[in-house]
């Protein structure tokens, strides 16, 4: 029940508590409730949970995560994997 | 990016299974809290691809799972009713309650529904003033902020008819609980990500200190769960227990202060039963007094109503991780998706259906 699915805010209306907005899950498109994400921006990633965005998607952080797994991936193979 | 198929890239995959094979030297038990995280395991073969020396046990992070019988009771007492339509998210409508399941009710007529979203619920009291429109307020922490906000908009709106039958429970206080029990095998916690998100992980850091454990925050897709492993690993390799974010694209150590000021106007911390743990303090929400209009438990007089659990079905053991639900004798027998004994195997998150859908085969000999 604590799925929560990334998303691209494609569509921003209200404001407040009645902040809502459309956000596209690869092609398929939502109404979501944006009201705990007022820093959210249009063409940002959210996680969205029943029909909430929780959480932004922080782009840097994504960033990171990434290149500290491609790390991984070129020691392993400098060292001849496990 | 689209913040999914990066994470299960198969040479990084293999890249970082490498890597927990090279640090593991001793036998580790680590517990993934969240149901969703056991999915994501057991369909992607993730403990397979483990040292064995490195076991994953599962943990209570099932919301249905672990609601208790006599709140599956009491939303059957209030689904009957002829007034009333009775909103759930789906994986509610077939836990067995005592002697029915909400499926039944809908079977027989009553006007129970699916929805997506608590706003559809409300969408539904809007719509129709006459009826009296009850929403399963079933979840964990991540689930709270929306479900706090339907009720904040009812009494915002006047919507009278409007009422939520409340079964929240929250994650550390359980983690608490396990980690307290004589014979716990636990040595390093995955930590629910989608939980973390909302609330932040300071809660976690207390449970890290008080029982030596090192809690990773963890995400949900392959190379998530396996950055977290391999995290949680190296910590117990090094001696080390803290808390470390292994997904901070979705995490920060406070959470989200607009839906946490949401959750702290709408509920209040409350004792609550937990199927397979009992009643633990100060586990769960439950709506404050200014919002006790939209209590379905006091609307419709239902509290009272008590039962015991079944003893038939060993749910208690596997939420606790003290049971894989393959060694239980009647899993896929007399106990299926289609006639379950218990939540476990009902929920999409449940440890049972997940071994059903994903691990009925026996497993092949290792080879070599």
């Amino acid at each position: 029940m604590c799925l929560a699915v990334p998303g691209k805010v494609v569509e921003i209306t209200g404001e407040g508590e009645l902040r809502m907005g459309k956000v596209d899950f690869a092609g398929v498109q939502r109404q979501a409730c944006l009201a705990y994400v007022p820093e959210v921006q249009l063409g940002d990633y959210v996680l969205v949970h029943v029909g909430f965005a929780i959480s932004r998607i922080d782009e840097q952080a994504a960033r990171e995560t990434l290149e500290a797994l491609a790390e991984i991936g070129a020691l392993e193979e400098a060292e001849g994997g496990g | 990016m689209r913040h999914v198929d990066e994470y299960r890239d198969p040479a990084a995959v293999r890249a970082v299974v490498d890597r927990i094979h090279a640090t593991v030297t001793r036998p580790w038990t680590l517990m993934e809290v969240c149901g969703g995280q056991t999915h994501s395991i057991l369909k992607f073969g993730m403990d397979e691809l483990l040292p064995e020396k490195v076991r994953l046990v599962h943990g209570p992070g099932c919301p249905v799972c672990v609601t208790p019988l006599e709140m599956i009771d009491r939303a059957i007492a209030i689904a009957s009713r002829p007034d009333t339509t009775f909103c759930s998210f789906g994986d509610m409508l077939r836990v067995p309650g005592s002697r029915d399941d909400l499926l039944k009710v809908k079977a027989r007529g009553g006007d129970v529904r699916i929805v997506y979203s608590p706003l559809d619920a409300l969408r539904l009291a809007r719509q129709d003033p006459d009826r009296r429109v009850v929403f399963f307020a079933v979840g964990f922490e991540t689930t709270a902020p929306a479900n706090a906000m339907a009720v904040h908009r009812a009494k915002a709106e006047g919507l009278s008819n409007f009422s939520v039958l409340v079964a929240h429970v929250l994650v550390p206080p359980a983690l608490e609980a396990l980690l307290a029990a004589e014979g716990v095998e636990i040595q390093g916690l995955l930590a629910p990500g989608h939980v973390c998100a909302v609330t932040g992980y300071r809660d976690y850091e207390a449970v890290a200190a008080r029982h030596r454990v090192p809690i990773v925050v963890t995400g949900f897709e392959p190379l998530d769960l396996l950055k977290g492993i391999l995290a949680a690993v190296e910590q117990l390799e090094r001696g080390e227990a803290r808390v470390e974010n292994q997904y901070p694209r979705a995490v920060v150590r406070d959470g989200n202060p607009a839906a946490l000021r949401m959750i702290e106007d709408v509920f209040v911390v409350s004792e609550r039963s937990w199927r397979g743990l009992g009643a633990i303090p100060r586990s769960g929400y439950a709506l404050s007094a200014k919002y006790a209009a939209h209590d379905a438990e006091t609307v419709f007089d239902v509290g009272g109503l008590t039962v015991k659990e079944p003893e038939e079905c060993r749910a208690g053991l596997v939420l606790q991780g003290r049971l894989v639900p393959s060694d239980c004798p009647e899993f896929g027998t007399r106990c299926t998706p289609e006639h379950p004994l218990g939540a476990t195997m009902v929920s999409s998150e449940g440890a049972c259906a997940a071994y059903f859908h994903y691990r009925r085969a026996p497993r092949p000999a290792a080879a070599g």
